[in-house]
């Protein structure tokens, strides 16, 4: 058995060698390279997760995750935002390279319309936020509702899963954007607005009251959010995946942002060391810099520090790392080894 | 002055009722001539003054001009217009890098001097005036996008927006669709079967469909026509949806310029020995496109309210950057104030086109006779 | 010299002198061109949409779309019986047609024979109706759910924007025919005042006015529990507002047909007055009699049945206003900002074609002893009819292009639901090729209208 498994490894490793280079040619990571830039597309604006500061700047969750892949490949970033509806004609089109954009990985999104998921970086379910003055507790009182809610997501299709299995009514009012969304509710519009429970957390911390609001407890649905890309250049998934589990593994290995360029150096833990380049191919194999994983990480630190930066305790939105903790501490964030 | 006129001619006959002249006369004449006239008028007259006192009460009495912090409209009744003046910049140029905002102010006036010049008839007459306006649009682009070899510095078009974006997309649209638009005509006027069919099938295509399904074919579609990996911009996408819709109107509107010339200049033309293109270009169009010059106004005028759409395809242009200001909690509620500026300021350059254009239609007229 | 002549003669049979060369290259060239095109792009597409293991066809609108349509209504979808149904109405109309084109070139008179006139109701009548009768299965009314299929969906979205479309023609038109009348007021005001409101609307996008509409004007009403409440009657919020839904009762088809009959009768008591007109000259009295018949013969049968109609009245259960009907507010948004601004186009409209009508015409009915109103009704308006129907119709297509801004502010109309499906589907080409197919076939349809109706007006003229 073990010696099977070695001998395909080995056969591996030999075409692996012998086609050098070619491993890894993807037209996607051609074109960002000649181009010096990799398009990321972000969501129009959602607090802690991509919005632009006063000066213009993009900030945010998902957009430290499109900071770390463009510095894993030596280029510059151009954050391009995108609606819920605009989203997927965008990636296929070729007008973003990559979309980290609270995007649900469902079954239909990986087969129909040809895209493929390169992990999760975020595991969410999606909530309901209602007035506090309604008095409503729980979502089995949301009979006869109407609620707000994103064109074009999994939020109205499992709006509507739920309401129906129940034997509830309801009525959809249904916008473009989240931004639309949450105006429409705040001025009273829908006495319900649903979505991600991040994005909820989001949207209230940018109304004017937010201590108006209160998120039910019921979570409907499981959104595991994450990174999608075209279907059929294997290699550019493979690179965002991997960067994706840079991130999170160096969480795993106490690497931070600080102490990364350090580790590099003294680090004794083999893992590490091929992670950051220091001993192995890895970079070589992906298409990329020996210090890819490195110059990720120096950028944004790792999973924790990024979460807790933008979305954490400490921030507006005050998450709770809940699922999207360590699995050895809980969570189910869980990253393939590096090898 | 014309009571001057009326007062020089001696009164022939006996002059009009004492009661129609003078302005009690005028106002019994027109306003109050029979009963329900009367009503009428008292009508419109409450009807004027509740809307006028209530937009100076809103837009003036009660309103709050300056302050910077939003937090200065807080108890007013009226308007609050810091959220006009404190995004001044950005409903002009939208998300333009904020310290390069000079450069298209340095356009506009580029464009504002040559129309300047056009005052005086010598200059307007000189060769280097026209090379000027024919290089003006490179220029205008090279200072708005930016270029590595002028060592000014690229601006990506997502961050074009405002008044700029509207009137880049209608004139350009304009301009690209008018040539297009003129093939159209011809061909749809060929004896020709297969161009004709080709012209009149594109033209009534197009002009059945509502422009937000052209826009969503260039935005969405257009993508997947070409090769991986070629990439059109996004605003170049919308825009080369408006060029397509405008074209097919423009086609409409020479057409019917084309039919205001009689078809026996052309057969004189062609009598003469002049070749189709010769005679199309020396004498049939520069009488058609005469005709049909106010009409093309007014098609510019519909292109400049209907690039308005390319904000549900996810542009900011002015109508979008009005939305995006609303948006921002902080002027929260100020709808009003920002869609009233907003819609002012497509009034007056709707306005003053449709005004331009019943100018050169009244000349057009008097100089046929 | 001859030989020469003969010689440049061949040669220009196929020169490009010759302009039926020339056509035939052109023509040739332009297939090439756009047929290369058409490949090279079609090539593209299916490569990208293999490539990236898109799907396509429209097999897709089988499936169940999931999603919720916030304003939804019976629509009909077409069973097969529905095909019969069709070529029975052709066949019946081309039998007709054919059996005219025989009798007339027999040489006999069309009107006159009262059995032409038999068959021909026959043919376009009673064989349809018999088809229905025997396939009694020409469509069935579904009402869209979560549960039914995209195809639906885009049923559903295209009877909104028909909805939508119509209300918002009417709206525009009795807009426009007020204030275009009143530009011609002889009451300065009042036509200065129709002329802002021409002036100021028309030039300003309609897609701002609708959002001005929605955000600014709708938005900020009060909230449910703060409504402006007439009555419990008619109740406005920024949820829409709510009115007394009449909803009908068993009795309420024997009192629908009571009202047609009263019509029907109306209608031939005027053709019979104006025969007495014709042939006497005498007027009989037309206004009180005809609303006699109007109000007397329905009102008795209506109080026969016992009203059979029952108002039902919004009231506030749980979180919203239930019962009664209930525009929404994008419903409201969009009907306000289409009706308003083409409302101002249709003025114009009007306004020219009541200047085209010289005033020769109005001053011969003057001298002719008719009065004012009598002036307009009679002999103005129905010359003007002929010049403004051209363009009245192409506003009318204009409102329902521009009901697809609804998708600007989610009012679920074809375009708006198309781009739902779009997403959850992915099959762009597929959803944006239907949505113009729908939308061409609403322009054709109204052109050939419009060419029906310059040919018949061209007739009359003679
Ligand atoms: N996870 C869902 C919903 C994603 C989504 O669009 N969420 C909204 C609300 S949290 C959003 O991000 N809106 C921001 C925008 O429209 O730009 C999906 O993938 O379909």
């Amino acid at each position: 058995m073990k010696i099977r498994i070695c001998i395909i490894a080995a056969v591996f490793a030999l075409v692996a060698v012998g086609s050098g280079q070619a491993l890894a040619a993807s037209p996607t990571l051609d074109s960002i390279k000649s181009r010096g830039a990799l398009k990321c597309g972000i969501t129009t604006a959602l607090a802690g997760f991509a919005f632009a500061d006063k000066r213009g700047v993009w900030r945010g969750f998902d957009v430290d995750f499109c900071r770390a892949l463009a510095a894993a490949l030596g280029v510059k970033v151009k954050f391009i935002p995108t609606n819920a509806k605009e989203r997927f004609p965008a990636l296929q089109s070729g007008e973003v390279d990559v979309l980290f954009r609270n995007t649900t990985w469902t079954l239909s999104r990986d087969t129909r319309l040809g895209f493929d998921f390169a992990g999760v970086n975020y595991y969410d379910g999606q909530g309901f936020m209602v007035r506090k003055d309604s008095g409503i507790k729980s979502a089995k009182d949301l009979d006869g509702a109407t609620v707000c809610v994103n064109a074009g997501t999994t939020t109205e299709l499992n709006l509507g899963d739920y309401f129906r299995s129940n034997g509830m009514k309801y009525k959809a009012v249904v916008y473009e954007t989240g931004t639309e969304v949450r105006q429409a509710y705040e001025a009273g519009r829908c006495d319900v607005h649903t979505t991600d429970a991040s994005g909820l957390a989001a949207q209230r911390s940018a109304m004017k009251v937010p201590g108006d609001h209160i998120i039910l407890p019921e979570i409907i649905s499981k959104e595991p959010l994450g990174p999608a890309v075209r279907h059929g250049d294997n290699e550019w998934g493979d690179i965002v995946r991997w960067v994706l589990n840079a991130i999170i593994i160096a969480e795993e290995k106490g690497l931070t942002q600080g102490n990364v360029s350090r580790m590099a150096i003294s680090t004794k833990d083999p893992e590490v060391q091929r992670l950051l380049g220091k001993t192995g191919s890895v970079g070589d194999d992906l298409g990329l810099d020996p210090d890819w994983a490195l110059k990720a990480i120096r950028k944004i630190g790792n999973y924790g520090e990024v979460f807790e930066r933008n979305i954490g305790k400490k921030t507006p939105l005050a998450l709770a790392r809940g699922l999207n903790q360590l699995w050895s501490k809980g969570g189910i964030l869980y990253a393939p080894p590096v090898r | 002055m014309s009571g001057e006129i009326i007062g020089a001619v001696p009164p022939l006959e006996a002059g009009p009722p004492k009661m129609n002249i003078g302005v009690v006369g005028w106002i019994r004449m027109n306003l109050f001539n029979t009963w329900y006239n009367s009503i009428l008028t008292v009508l419109s007259l409450s009807l004027i003054y509740y809307t006028v006192t209530s937009l100076l009460n809103w837009g003036v009495r009660l309103a709050r001009f300056t302050g910077v912090k939003p937090e200065d409209c807080q108890g007013i009744d009226g308007a609050c217009w810091p959220v006009i003046s404190d995004n001044w910049a950005f409903f002009m140029v939208g998300t333009y890098p904020y310290e390069l905002r000079w450069r298209p102010l340095m356009a506009l006036l580029v464009v504002v001097a040559l129309i300047m010049l056009a005052v005086w008839p010598r200059i307007r007459r000189m060769r280097l005036y026209q090379l000027a306006w024919l290089v003006s649009p490179i220029v205008i682009f090279i200072i708005i996008k930016g270029s590595d070899t002028f060592g000014l510095s690229q601006v990506d078009t997502r961050h074009w927006g405002g008044v700029m974006l509207t009137v880049i997309l209608s004139v350009v649209g304009i301009v690209f669709a008018f040539p297009i638009g003129l093939m159209l005509a011809l061909g749809r006027r060929s004896r020709m079967p297969v161009i004709n069919i080709l012209c009149v099938g594109y033209i009534e295509m197009i002009r059945g469909v509502p422009l937000i399904t052209v826009l969503f074919m260039s935005s969405i579609m257009l993508p997947l026509f070409f090769p991986e990996g070629f990439n059109l911009d996004k605003v170049l996408r919308a825009q080369i949806g408006i060029i397509m819709f405008a074209a097919a109107y423009q086609a409409e509107v020479v057409r019917g310029g084309l039919q205001g010339v009689d078809r026996g200049q052309e057969e004189a033309a062609m009598a003469l020995g002049l070749s189709y293109w010769q005679s199309m270009v020396l004498i049939v169009l520069p009488q058609a496109l005469k005709i049909v010059i106010p009409t093309m106004v007014s098609s510019a005028i519909s292109l400049l309210k209907d690039t308005s759409l390319v904000v549900i395809i996810g542009l900011f242009d002015l109508l979008g950057i009005a939305n995006l200001v609303l948006a921002n909690p902080i002027w929260l509620g100020k709808m009003f104030e920002t869609y009233v500026f907003v819609a002012a300021i497509y009034w007056v350059m709707c306005f003053s086109m449709s005004r331009y254009a019943r100018r050169l239609e009244i000349r057009f007229s008097a100089g046929d006779r | 010299m001859t030989e020469l002549t003969q010689e440049q003669g061949k040669v220009q049979l196929i020169s490009w002198r010759n302009p039926a060369v020339r056509s035939v290259v052109y023509q040739i060239v332009s297939v090439v061109l756009v047929g290369f095109a058409a490949y090279t792009i079609f090539q593209n597409t299916v490569a990208n949409l293999t490539k990236r293991g898109i799907a396509s066809g429209f097999s897709f609108l089988n499936i169940e779309s999931g999603f919720a349509i916030s304003e939804v209504m019976p629509v009909p979808m077409l069973e097969p019986g529905f095909v019969s149904f069709i070529s029975s109405i052709f066949l019946g109309l081309i039998a007709a047609f054919v059996l005219h084109k025989w009798v007339t070139r027999k040489g006999k008179t069309v009107g006159g024979d009262y059995r032409l006139v038999l068959l021909t109701i026959f043919f376009i009548f009673v064989v349809p109706a018999i088809t229905y009768l025997l396939t009694n299965h020409i469509f069935v009314t579904e009402t869209y759910s979560e549960a039914s299929s995209y195809g639906l969906g885009l049923v559903t979205g295209v009877f909104n924007t028909i909805k939508m479309s119509i209300l918002g023609c009417i709206l525009a038109t009795i807009i426009g025919f007020f204030v275009g009348i009143a530009r011609l007021s002889s009451n300065w005001l009042v036509a200065k005042l129709a002329e802002t409101y021409v002036e100021i609307i028309r030039n300003i996008p309609v897609l701002l006015q609708i959002f001005f509409w929605y955000f600014a004007v709708i938005r900020t009403l009060p909230m449910v529990r703060e409504s402006i409440n007439f009555f419990d009657v008619f109740i406005i919020n920024n949820r829409g507002i709510y009115l007394p839904d009449p909803t009908p009762l068993p009795g309420f088809h024997p009192f629908l047909i009571a009202l047609f009959v009263a019509c029907v009768g109306v209608y031939f008591r005027l053709r019979h007055v104006k025969a007495v007109q014709d042939l006497t000259g005498r007027q009989l009295p037309v206004l009180f009699p005809s609303i006699a018949i109007l109000i007397v013969f329905p009102g008795l049968v209506w109080m026969g049945l016992g009203a059979p109609v029952e108002l039902s009245y919004p009231k506030l259960t749980g979180f919203n206003f239930t019962g009664g009907l209930n525009p929404s507010p994008e419903y409201a948004a969009m009907l306000m900002g289409l009706s308003i601004y083409h409302g101002s186009q249709i003025a114009e409209i009007v306004r020219s074609g009541i200047q085209a009508v010289s005033t020769g015409q109005k001053e011969a009915a003057r001298a002719l002893g008719l009065r004012g109103g009598f002036v307009m009704r009679l002999v103005v308006i129905p010359q003007a009819m002929r010049v403004i129907i051209p363009p009245l119709t192409s506003q009318y297509l204009g409102v329902t292009k521009n009901s697809s801004l609804g998708v600007a502010i989610g009012f679920p109309e074809l375009v708006s639901v198309g781009g739902t499906i779009l997403n959850q589907s992915g099959q762009a080409i597929e959803i944006i090729g239907i949505t113009m197919a729908v939308y061409l076939a609403a322009s054709l349809m109204i052109s050939v209208f419009m060419n029906w109706y310059n040919e018949k007006m061209k007739l009359v003229e003679r």
